[in-house]
C-alpha cells in the first residue's frame, strides 16, 4: 500500500509545493515513513536548456570527484551546488542530496535521433551501476526529484518543497513491501523527461526488467517501480508511441475485448501486445506518470489499487483518495474514478 | 434527544473516535460530524443506538465491524465503508470507492450514487444475519466478488444500462445479486448465473427499495416492477476444481 497523487495546470501556472506536502501528508497511512518525495516540473526556468542532474552521494569526496569527471568528459557543467536542506528531527540525513545544471557535448555520439538525451540518459546508467556511492535520481530539462526515507511532511520540510514552484506536481507515500526502503527507492523514480510514482507492485518485475535491460537500460534501485520509468523512456521517447499507447502496451486490454473491437482498432490491439509482450505489466497498481508535456495516470486492468480524479478549471488532479484533492483544492467540482486500465491524460495547451 | 456537534477540520480520526465513543457511552443519540476530510475508520466497531451524520467526505473503512449505529454521509466515501459490518445502517448521499460492504456480515449500506470495483466483496450471511447493499446508481467491476450471502441491488438510477463493467458475481457462491433491467452474458464472472426476476422476488424485495427510494429521496413507484435481472450463484462451490483434485 502507498499513496500517490499528481496534478497538472495545463495552462502552466505554477503552484508552490505547499498544498501537495498536505495532500500526501492526509495519506500518512498509506505509507510507513520509509520513504516519501516530490518531484516538479518549472522549477528552474533560469536554467532553461540545462539537465537538472541531482544525485545523492554517500560522501563529497570519492564519489562526487568520480561524478564530476565524467560529466565534465561528456559536456559541461553550467553551475552546480548542494540541494538546500533543513535538518529535520525525525528524518536522518543518510546522503547529500546534489545537483548540477549541465549541458552535455551533443556531437560525441553518432547515430542517434537526440544525442543529449541519449547521452545524458548514459551518464545515469553509468553512473549508478559503476560509481559507489553516488544515485543520479533526477535527470531531467526544469524539473527535480526531492525525495528521502521519512514521512511526507518531514521529507517536504527538509527540502522546503514550498520554496519551489512548478506546474506539475507529483507526490508519493511509500509502504515498502518486497524490498527495504532506502532514498533511491523512495518514489518519484525519474529518467530524464519521465518521472514516476507508483501504488502496488509490479509482479512482472523479472519479465520487464530482462525486457529494459536488453534495451540499454540498468535497473540499480532495488524496486520495480524504476523499471516503469525506463518502460515508458523506451516506447515513449525511443519509439515514439504516444503516450495512451505506452499505457494500452503496459496494461493492455483483454483478449475477450480486443474480440470485440472494430477490425483495424483489433489489428492495432493485436500488434501492440504481441510486440511490447515483454513490456506488458502484472501485478497490482496505479501509476501517475509525468513529462513536460502532461501527466497520465492508470491502474492494472482488474483495478487492485484504487485512483480517483479530479478537475477544476485548468487543474486535473489525479490520487490515491479523494480527500488528498480535496485537500489539495477544496474548490474541486469534478471528482470520478477512472475504469481500470484506462489511461487519465492531462496535457498542458500551448 | 441530545444533539452533539464536532468540528473535525484537521483533526486525527483517533481523537475523533474517542468522542464518539464518549459521547455514546454518556447517552447521545445524535451526532453530527462537520468538516470531516479523509479521517479514517469513523464509527469502526461502535455499538448502540446513535444516529451519526458526517458532512464531508470520511476516509477508508468507515463504520468497520460497526454493530447497530446509524451513520449518514453527506458526501462521497473513500473505499470500504461498512467493511465487516454487523448491523446498523450507512447512508452514503455520494458516491463511494472501492470495496463497499467488504466482508459485510449484517446491517444496510445504502449508496445514493455509483460506487467502485469490487462492491460487497465477500459478502456473507448466517442465520437471522442478511446484509443488504443497495445501489442508487452504478458500479464498476467485479460486483459481489466471492460473495457468500446477502443482497446486492443496484437501480441505475440515470444511467441507460445499470452495469457494464465485467465480473458480476465472479466466484458467488451464496446470496443474491438483483440488476435494474438487463445484463449481458460476457458481463458475468465465473460461476455466477442469470435467473428471471419473479412477482415473489418483487414482493419479497419492494419493501427494501421503497426504504431505500425513501432514504434518498426518489419515488419508489417506477422501480415495482419485474424488470430486473437476478444474478446467483451458479453452484456452491465454484473453484471446487482449481485448487484441488478430487
Amino acid at each position: 500500500m502507498c499513496g500517490i497523487i499528481g496534478v497538472i495546470d495545463r495552462t502552466k501556472a505554477r503552484m508552490d509545493g505547499s498544498s501537495i506536502k498536505r495532500a500526501l501528508s492526509l495519506m500518512n497511512e498509506r505509507g510507513s515513513g520509509e520513504g516519501a518525495g516530490y518531484v516538479a516540473y518549472g522549477i528552474y526556468p533560469d536554467y532553461p536548456d540545462c539537465y537538472a542532474i541531482h544525485v545523492f552521494f554517500d560522501n563529497l569526496i570519492e564519489p562526487k570527484s568520480k561524478v564530476d569527471e565524467v560529466l565534465q568528459k561528456w559536456g559541461r557543467i553550467v553551475h552546480q551546488e548542494e540541494i538546500p536542506t533543513y535538518e529535520q528531527p525525525g528524518l536522518k540525513k543518510e546522503h547529500v542530496p546534489w545537483r548540477y545544471f549541465y549541458k552535455p557535448y551533443t556531437d560525441f555520439i553518432v547515430g542517434s535521433n537526440n544525442p543529449a538525451e541519449d547521452i545524458v540518459k548514459h551518464l545515469v546508467m553509468a553512473v549508478n551501476s559503476t560509481i559507489p556511492g553516488a544515485l543520479i535520481f533526477s535527470s531531467g530539462i526544469n524539473l527535480g526529484v526531492f525525495k528521502a526515507a521519512g514521512w511526507p511532511e518531514d521529507v517536504a520540510d527538509f527540502y522546503r518543497i514550498e520554496d519551489y514552484k512548478g506546474y506539475i506536481w507529483l507526490a508519493h507515500n511509500r509502504y515498502p513491501t518486497n524490498t527495504p526502503g532506502w532514498w533511491g527507492g523512495a518514489h518519484p523514480f525519474n529518467l530524464l523527461d519521465w518521472a514516476v510514482v507508483h501504488n502496488g507492485e509490479i509482479t512482472s518485475y523479472g519479465t520487464n526488467k530482462r525486457y529494459v535491460e536488453s534495451n540499454g537500460y540498468k535497473c540499480t534501485m532495488s524496486t520495480d517501480t524504476e523499471v516503469v520509468a525506463y518502460l515508458f523512456d523506451l516506447l515513449g521517447r525511443r519509439h515514439g508511441l504516444p503516450s495512451e499507447m505506452v499505457v494500452e502496451a503496459l496494461a493492455p486490454h483483454f483478449w475477450d475485448e480486443i474480440d470485440r473491437m472494430p477490425e483495424k482498432e483489433q489489428k492495432l490491439q493485436r500488434t501492440l501486445r504481441l510486440t511490447y509482450g515483454p513490456a506488458l505489466m502484472n501485478g497490482p497498481f496505479a501509476i501517475v506518470v509525468a513529462t513536460s508535456k502532461g501527466i497520465v495516470g492508470f491502474t492494472d486492468r482488474i483495478k487492485l489499487r484504487p485512483l480517483v480524479v479530479g478537475e477544476n478549471g485548468s487543474r486535473l488532479y489525479i490520487s490515491s483518495e479523494e480527500a488528498a484533492i480535496r485537500v489539495m483544492d477544496p474548490e474541486v467540482n469534478t471528482i470520478y474514478m477512472p475504469r481500470a486500465g484506462e489511461p487519465v491524460v492531462g496535457r498542458v495547451v500551448q | 434527544m441530545e444533539t452533539m456537534t464536532i468540528d473535525a477540520k484537521g483533526m486525527h480520526y483517533t481523537p475523533l473516535n474517542r468522542m464518539i465513543r464518549e459521547a455514546v457511552a454518556s447517552g447521545v443519540k445524535d451526532i453530527v460530524i462537520d468538516n470531516v476530510l479523509g479521517q479514517r475508520f469513523i464509527a469502526n466497531g461502535l455499538r448502540g443506538d446513535v444516529r451519526i451524520t458526517i458532512n464531508g467526505v470520511p476516509g477508508g473503512d468507515l463504520g468497520m465491524f460497526m454493530s447497530g449505529p446509524e451513520c449518514i454521509v453527506r458526501g462521497d466515501c473513500e473505499h470500504a465503508p461498512g467493511n465487516t459490518m454487523d448491523n446498523g445502517t450507512i447512508v452514503i448521499h455520494g458516491s463511494a470507492g472501492d470495496a463497499v460492504a467488504h466482508s459485510m456480515r449484517g446491517g444496510r449500506v445504502f449508496v445514493r450514487g455509483n460506487i467502485g470495483y469490487r462492491g460487497g466483496i465477500h459478502m456473507k450471511e448466517y442465520s437471522q444475519k442478511r446484509p443488504v447493499l443497495v445501489i442508487g446508481g452504478t458500479s464498476h467491476a467485479f460486483l459481489g466478488e466471492y460473495m457468500a450471502g446477502g443482497i446486492i441491488l443496484v437501480l441505475g438510477i440515470g444511467h441507460e444500462t445499470t452495469l457494464e463493467d465485467r465480473g458480476i458475481g465472479s466466484g458467488i457462491h451464496g446470496g443474491e445479486i438483483i440488476i435494474r433491467g438487463d445484463v449481458e452474458d460476457r458481463l458475468l464472472g465465473v460461476g455466477a448465473r442469470k435467473v428471471r426476476f419473479t412477482d415473489e422476488d418483487l414482493k419479497r424485495l419492494s419493501p427494501l427499495i421503497k426504504e431505500f427510494c425513501e432514504r434518498i429521496e426518489v419515488d419508489p413507484v417506477p422501480f415495482m416492477d419485474t424488470n430486473y435481472t437476478r444474478i446467483v450463484p451458479a453452484s456452491s462451490r465454484p473453484f471446487a476444481g482449481k485448487y484441488t483434485w478430487e
